[in-house]
């Protein structure tokens, strides 16, 4: 017992039960009905567990791993550099062998942009050895929705198809007394994320990587048109009253609840919509570009994906489950129980009608995860805080261009030294 | 007895001592001196939370000296303080030293009085979040405080009171010493029932005035309980979190940080957990320091 107290414990041995860490409170039920599903198939037992919220989940995620007792499967909610970090700390394992065994069909199944999120390259800046290291169970994307009723309720038939188009449908809107758009920019990377839809389409990846490097001012042109899109917005009346503090759970409920026309979110809020309101009559649409000069990105990956403890000595019992729960029946449970979109490419013709339009956008979505680079945390923090700032009306778009700029070269600086 | 059996008597009485108390200072070791020595030892370093640290010397103490978003978090935490030592303290010594009187239905009041302490910060800043919405729908204002001030003949208050740079911190820390006056209630009316009643008869024979009696008898019996309340208060205040994160998200900018938000997010947005332990290395130093200086002045005060 003491041994156990003081963590030195014998080392687990190989059995038939895999233990499951997750964070996903919508599909817990989900995925104990298939746990028992699985068991009843092969006699392996697999015991879920729920940890939620998620950020807790990650603190205890991280915990588990200093202390060594990570389970047999268990998701890492983080940015890539810090999954690399748990590869290379030998936690997480290499599963290319297995993606690759029988010509490939595991890995042919799947959403290949899902799996380039768990995938490192020959080269990667993080130093580690190429392979797949996760199993991608949904697949995500962020796009803007509009409620069908309260766009006709101001007359506009169609959503807008560029961004002059969206500001004027938001002016015909306020008319009617509805407020235009709501989303949760009060969590800094929705706000990220929408902004990096429009760096894309201003300036194209090779000029954004360029200022992640160091090689372009945040005070370029180009960056103040991007910062000036939100001086727009916010001149306009098209936000949401409080939208800076707003999370997204409060972001849906106003959507669900027609307190807005439009919204920005991820396509795990048709589950969320559902449940609120099932009556909730809208429509997905990319964000309006507002220039011809790029296309406009989405951010779109892997929504959720599991890794398996390469120390857990039942390794192959768990990529035998993970590879049995991302085949097209279990992933047609999965969407039709969790309305999401899945990750197997056969599943997604099974899904509701306006799954299938958030999937249609896959088609131009990128993720951080899968760019050759990353800004600094600290710059992407000075960078969203300041688009707040200009929202709230305290900063103009070039001073917030300068101050981005400005941490931007401490951490230049730094990373120098 | 000889002077054998003399010490070996005693070394078995400190042995047994010893044993009884041991369990009790394990724990302590283990959960309190170890995470504590572990935190400072941290800090020295340049660490993600995972994977190889970096030992870096005083360089995230170097960094935190010039972070003025630290600092300015240090000051929002002091005005959400400063706003509960007054009028949170304030309130809650008036309601104590009400329901320190005979007066009609006072069990109600202690009770009513001890309800926003009792909620989870996350209820209260739920509920806030509610009464301070700032939105409207259909032409009506959805937030209970907004449709209460259109409605009652003040629309030229209606506010963004969390959206808004110069009313957000006001606005928490309001609600923070909404959430923490009963608290202080407790603590001051238990405090108040201890004073010998014979010193109160005293004084109003002696021809003492109201005011007197309180600033003379009440006031003196009380400085210890009022330092008790004033050092919780400031350790409270200084350490509110999670009625932040519940009304704000992530914060109006950077006018809604504290240094536990600044803490958390060093370790969750950036991964940079020795900064963070700097972080909570001075911070923790700050705390004790003005805990510490309270307790002097108190004394002073005492002996004055």
């Amino acid at each position: 017992m003491l041994f156990a107290l003081a963590g030195c414990a014998q080392a687990p041995q190989p059995s038939n039960k895999l233990i499951l860490w997750h964070w996903m409170t919508d599909r817990n039920d989900a995925f104990q009905k298939l746990a028992q599903e699985y068991q009843q198939e092969t006699g392996v037992e697999v015991s879920v567990q729920l940890f939620a919220p998620s950020d807790s989940y990650s603190q205890k995620v991280i915990a588990a791993a200093q202390a060594n007792v990570l389970p047999d499967i268990y998701g890492i909610l983080d940015k890539k550099s810090i999954v690399a970090d748990f590869i290379k700390s030998g936690l997480a394992a290499d599963l290319t062998g297995a993606m690759d065994a029988d010509g490939g069909s595991w890995k042919n199944s799947l959403f290949d942009k899902a799996l380039a999120d768990r995938r490192f390259d020959e080269g990667n800046i993080y130093g580690v050895k190429p392979g797949i290291y996760g199993v991608p169970i949904d697949v995500t994307n962020e796009q803007m929705l509009y409620n069908k009723k309260l766009l006709a309720k101001a007359g506009i038939k169609k959503p807008p198809v560029n961004f002059d188009e969206f500001i004027n449908d938001a002016q015909a809107l306020k008319r009617v007394g509805i407020t235009p758009f709501v989303s949760g920019w009060g969590e800094l990377w929705l706000l990220d994320c929408f902004a990096s839809n429009y760096a894309f389409n201003i300036m194209g990846e090779e000029k954004i990587f360029a200022t992640y490097r160091g090689q372009v001012k945040y005070t370029d042109p180009d960056w103040i048109k991007v910062f000036n899109l939100f001086a727009r917005l916010r001149d306009n009346g098209v936000l949401i009253d409080g939208i800076v503090t707003k999370g997204n759970k409060y972001a849906e409920q106003d959507f669900a609840l027609e307190r807005a026309a439009f919204s920005f979110n991820g396509s795990w809020c048709v589950n969320v919509y559902h449940e609120m309101n099932p009556g909730l009559d809208y429509g997905v649409m990319s964000p309006p570009p507002i220039s011809s000069a790029f296309p406009l990105k989405i951010w779109g990956s892997a929504g959720s994906s599991f890794v398996v403890n390469a120390g857990s000595p039942n390794k192959d019992k768990a990529i035998a489950f993970l590879k049995w729960l991302t085949a097209k029946d279990q992933q047609l449970v999965l969407a039709r129980e969790t309305y999401n979109l899945p990750s197997n490419k056969e599943a997604i013709f099974g899904v509701s009608p306006i799954l299938e339009e958030f999937a249609k956008g896959m088609n131009q979505s990128t993720h951080p995860n899968i760019w050759p680079l990353n800004e600094d945390p600290s710059v992407s923090e000075a960078f969203d805080k300041g688009i707040q700032d200009i929202i709230i009306g305290e900063k103009t778009p070039l001073q917030v261009a300068g101050d981005v700029q400005t941490v931007k070269d401490r951490q230049m600086a730094q990373g120098n030294r | 007895m000889n002077q054998k059996a003399k010490i070996t008597a005693i070394v078995k009485d400190n042995l047994q001592n010893f044993l009884f108390v041991l369990p009790a200072v394990s724990i302590f070791c283990i959960f309190y001196i170890y995470p504590f020595y572990k935190m400072i030892n941290l800090s020295f370093y340049d660490w993600r939370g995972i994977g190889p640290m970096h030992f870096i010397g005083i360089s995230n103490y170097k960094e935190l000296m010039g972070d003025n978003l630290w600092w300015d978090s240090i000051g929002h935490a002091g005005y959400i303080t400063l706003i509960a030592l007054t009028f949170q303290n304030a309130l809650a010594f008036a309601l104590a030293w009400a329901c320190d009187r005979e007066i009609r239905m006072k069990r109600f009041y202690r009770m009513v009085f001890f309800i926003p302490p009792v909620l989870s910060e996350v209820v209260v800043g739920l509920i806030w979040n509610w009464i301070l919405n700032p939105e409207m729908q259909n032409g009506q204002h959805i937030g209970l405080l907004n449709h209460l001030l259109y409605n009652s003949g003040f629309p030229q208050l209606v506010h963004d009171w969390l959206g808004d740079p110069k009313t957000a911190l006001t606005t928490i820390a309001i609600v923070n010493s909404w959430k923490g006056f009963g608290w202080g209630f407790i603590i001051l009316l238990a405090g108040l029932q201890t004073i010998d009643r014979q010193l109160y008869e005293a004084a109003k024979i002696d021809g003492a005035s109201a005011w007197k009696t309180f600033t003379n008898v009440t006031i003196p019996m009380m400085l210890p309980v009022i330092l008790v309340v004033v050092i919780l208060t400031i350790l409270g205040c200084m350490q509110v979190f999670v009625l932040i994160l519940t009304m704000v998200n992530e914060g109006l900018v950077n006018h809604t940080d504290v240094p536990v938000t600044r803490i958390f997010s060093a370790m969750q947005n950036t991964n940079r957990f020795g900064y963070a332990c700097a972080e909570a290395v001075i911070f923790g130093t700050i705390l004790v320091c003005v805990s510490f200086i309270t307790k002097r002045l108190t004394d002073k005060a005492k002996q004055a």
